[in-house]
């Protein structure tokens, strides 16, 4: 139906998110629009930099702060056909974090590399 | 060219609620098409007809719904960002059981969807915020 309705175009979508996850809600609200997305038929990937890469970070346990912990919606993103998850090695290593901290599967990038990818989408949402 | 706008800080808060009216206008001026403003996290607040700012002061709200009357925009208020922070439409507010609703002239209230939309058939979707 999606499909349909935009005539077929299907376009490089990039979720760049760049806060951690529970001081302001543009991490909830950036994992609404990508959940929207998967229904659109486009070809999103989800970048995470900076204080972003909190966001995926294992263990996330908010009862003290009573906030509601999002964090296992990224473990669904995968039966939303949304694999295309990246990290950037520079700010894993900025704040002692390894792929091994992370809950889902992704790939490392350098920052030029991270770059390259920004520039190789068509719309790009920075959260 | 065809361009979307999304608007993501709430008014008199954040300058990105007037640059990216200025933006939309000046655009506008030079006879660009403006397929969609979406307004997401607290840009929803733009869309409230209750604010009341200072006589001496811009009024974001009916600058925005002027500016929809003039070229026929459309103004989108994102639902889910809506609800949370209480803006609603007189079906959503009947939906939910409130006794009032708030949504200023010339914007409507709808789905993410319409943002993802707007991206897609744009040529360029510019986003106003941090």
């Amino acid at each position: 139906m999606s499909e349909e309705m935009q005539g077929g175009i299907i376009k490089k979508f990039l979720y760049v998110n760049r806060r951690a996850p529970y001081g302001t809600i543009y991490a909830l609200e950036s994992l609404e629009v990508v959940l929207i997305s998967a229904a659109f038929e486009q070809d999103v990937s989800l970048a995470f930099i900076d204080d972003g890469v909190y966001e995926i970070v294992k263990g996330q346990d908010t009862k003290a702060s009573e906030m509601k912990n999002f964090s296992p919606t990224y473990r669904a993103l995968e039966g939303y056909d949304i694999e295309k998850l990246y990290v950037e090695k520079e700010s894993l290593a900025e704040r002692g974090l390894t792929e091994a901290d992370l809950l889902v599967p992704v790939k490392v990038l350098s920052r030029g590399e991270m770059a390259d990818l920004m520039e190789s989408n068509d719309v790009v949402l920075s959260f | 060219m065809k361009l979307s706008v999304l608007v993501n800080e709430g008014p008199y808060t954040h300058q990105a609620s007037d640059s990216a009216y200025l933006f939309t206008k000046a655009a506008l001026e030079k006879g660009h098409e403006i397929f969609r403003v979406f307004f997401y996290h607290d840009g929803v607040y733009n869309g409230t007809r209750l604010m009341v700012p200072p006589q001496d002061d811009r009024h974001i709200q009916k600058r925005w719904s002027e500016l929809a009357e003039k070229h026929k925009l459309d103004l989108v208020v994102c639902i889910a960002a809506a609800q949370r922070r209480g803006l609603l439409d007189e079906n959503e507010a009947k939906r939910q059981g409130k006794d009032a609703n708030n949504i200023a002239p010339g914007f409507r209230i709808s789905g993410l969807g319409q943002l993802i939309e707007a991206g897609i058939q744009a040529e360029r979707l510019v986003a106003f915020g941090d």
